[in-house]
């Protein structure tokens, strides 16, 4: 029996790591043909380290294949997002958290409705307004649906953490002779920062990586986000393949950056948006 | 401060931005869509009221070929409920056992799901490349030259390969909802169970999954609307192609929008679409309700 059970936790092990190497294999070769020629990637050298590591590539992907701007857009982008959405999340939260009314309870059911709202719906409807509003081609075109399709899951999680704050902090600052705007901003808000690094983190995951939206509503190519320059770039570059694979690393390198450090905050944030959806 | 805190006018501003948003972006344009979908409009122009007669079109026309996507992308649905669950479910009950070096398999499993899909796309298309592949390289230096194929380019191949990767990246992410299910678990009842000289196969059949069956709802309604839905991956590997062989609703619904100026015919796939995820999605409700 015991000799049984070691065979099949040895199994069990080598099914664990087989998987883990068909998860990170993909990785491994996009950072190592990045630094590679044409001769290494196409078959010399297809899944070793590169002989000679070609910088060069990353330098063609940022100068002549624009990376660099996409990527200062994608920043720009993610960062105007998470603000607005941070900030409408906030101030709707301590609404329907804190302000005492009566229909609290059936507007945050319609707030979470939008969790299970497919893109798809406002596709058309949102492009002709843009279109009418001039607002094609610029970054609002995409900050402003990214934020709202970002809100409910941002007033989700920030009702959970809106909730534990205890009610008698606002009494007492009420007595002190603070406004209702006061609370919220010196007393609340900055007992929010882990609901705002939380809701932070994934909105910036949704918009850094989101492809419909930016690909319909942005056609001039100095405003492209990185997962259509991407795209674009391939089309550029379809021979060679070492500054593609600079771009791809380029536009995978924040996201992994992050999670690294905070992949339990991450995981977390997936399932509280899954688990109440 | 009761009384400050009913105050109509701070309700009101509080509410109103994420009001204004949400109601612009997700709430009105479903309305919208289905109003332009009542009508034969090229986005610029006017607009000629036709009534049904865009569904009716896209459930009759063979050109558009509309139930071909959506029989491709249900193919997809049954595959991740099939396929990719059952191995997300395998790998989360082996995690949720206090494993060794349970974090760090979870964390690297997880990862695709971060990772934009334009750069698995890419990635995928590099693997698939037909000369340069290293799919078809290991084939050749295997000796199974014969097996080496154009993979997205022949009508054949083209579905399984764009396939694969779908259902590669998401595997993590069915995974860590279900392995939070697992873990929340109480010890106790678990415990009790190995006490009762329950084997680990018996302790997750008879406890974890009846447990955890509202998450594996979760992960079903997700893995089929998702299906429905996908678009990325499909649009970067091969937008449908070659001869609509990998074609789904929403590659359908991009190229009669931006390509044909269909706006009313695209409307109405996404109304189609909102429709199908709205339904699938009381259904598997309902299934999971009807065995308890």
């Amino acid at each position: 029996m015991k000799n049984n059970s070691k065979i099949v936790r040895v199994i069990i092990y080598i099914g664990l790591v087989f998987w883990m190497l068909v998860n990170l294999f993909p990785v491994y070769w996009m950072f190592t043909f990045s630094l590679k020629s044409n001769p290494e990637i196409f078959g010399e050298n297809v899944i070793g380290l590169p002989q000679e590591w070609r910088w060069s590539n990353y330098e063609s992907a940022l100068k002549t294949g624009n990376m660099a701007r996409y990527f200062l857009n994608s920043a720009i982008v993610a960062v105007a997002t998470i603000v607005i959405t941070l900030a409408v999340a906030l101030m709707a939260t301590f609404a329907l958290t804190r302000l005492i009314w009566k229909r609290r309870k059936t507007l945050n059911k319609f707030f979470m409705l939008g969790l299970t709202i497919p893109i798809h719906a406002s596709i058309v409807p949102v492009y002709v307004t843009l279109s009418r509003l001039h607002l094609l081609n610029t970054y609002w075109a995409l900050i402003i649906p990214y934020s709202a399709f970002s809100l409910s899951m941002a007033i989700l999680v920030c009702t959970g953490f809106m909730n534990e704050i205890p009610r008698e902090l606002d009494e007492s600052a009420c007595i002190d002779g603070c406004s209702v705007w006061g609370i919220f901003f010196r007393i609340i808000v900055p007992l929010m920062k882990p609901a705002v690094a939380t809701v932070g983190i994934y909105t910036f995951l949704q918009c850094w990586n989101e492809l419909m939206f930016a690909n319909i509503f942005i056609s001039k190519s100095t405003l492209r986000t990185l997962p259509v320059g991407v795209q674009a770039l391939s089309g550029q570059y379809t021979t060679e393949w070492g500054p593609i694979g600079a771009a791809l690393v380029l536009a995978t390198f924040p996201t992994l950056f992050i999670y690294i450090f905070l992949s339990k905050k991450i995981q977390e944030s997936f399932i509280a948006g899954a688990v109440k959806g | 401060m009761q009384r400050m805190y009913s105050k109509k006018i701070y309700i009101l501003l509080f509410l109103l931005p994420a009001l204004i948003l949400f109601c612009g972006v997700l709430i009105a344009p479903i309305g919208a869509s289905v109003y332009f979908s009542l009508f034969d409009w090229n986005g610029l122009g006017a607009k000629t009221f036709v009534g049904l007669n865009n569904y009716k079109e896209l459930f009759t026309s063979g050109a558009i070929g509309f139930w071909k996507a959506l029989l491709n992308s249900l193919l997809l649905a049954a595959l991740s409920v099939f396929l990719q669950l059952p191995l997300a479910l395998a790998l989360a009950l082996v995690l949720g056992k206090k494993i060794k070096g349970e974090r760090v398999f979870l964390s690297v499993y997880f990862m695709p799901v971060l990772i934009s899909t334009v750069v698995i796309g890419q990635l995928w298309l590099k693997i698939y490349n037909p000369d340069y592949g290293i799919l078809n390289i290991f084939l050749r230096a295997v000796g199974l030259e014969s097996m080496a194929k154009i993979w997205l380019g022949t009508k054949e191949t083209a579905l399984g390969s764009v396939f694969v990767p779908v259902l590669w990246q998401y595997v993590g992410y069915h995974m860590l909802l279900l392995y939070a299910g697992v873990k929340s678990v109480p010890t106790e009842l678990r415990e009790a169970a190995m006490l009762d000289g329950a084997s680990d196969a018996q302790v997750n059949r008879y406890i974890v999954l009846p447990y955890i069956k509202p998450i594996i709802r979760i992960s079903v309604i997700f893995a089929v609307t998702g299906s429905l839905k996908s678009f990325d991956l499909i649009y970067v590997l091969t937008n449908g192609g070659p001869m609509h062989a990998t074609e789904v609703p929403s590659t359908l619904m991009i190229n009669m929008l931006f390509l044909r100026n269909r706006y009313g015919m695209g409307s109405t796939i996404a109304v189609m679409l909102i429709v199908l995820c709205f339904g699938f999605a009381l259904l598997i409700s309902a299934i999971f309700r009807e065995e308890k």
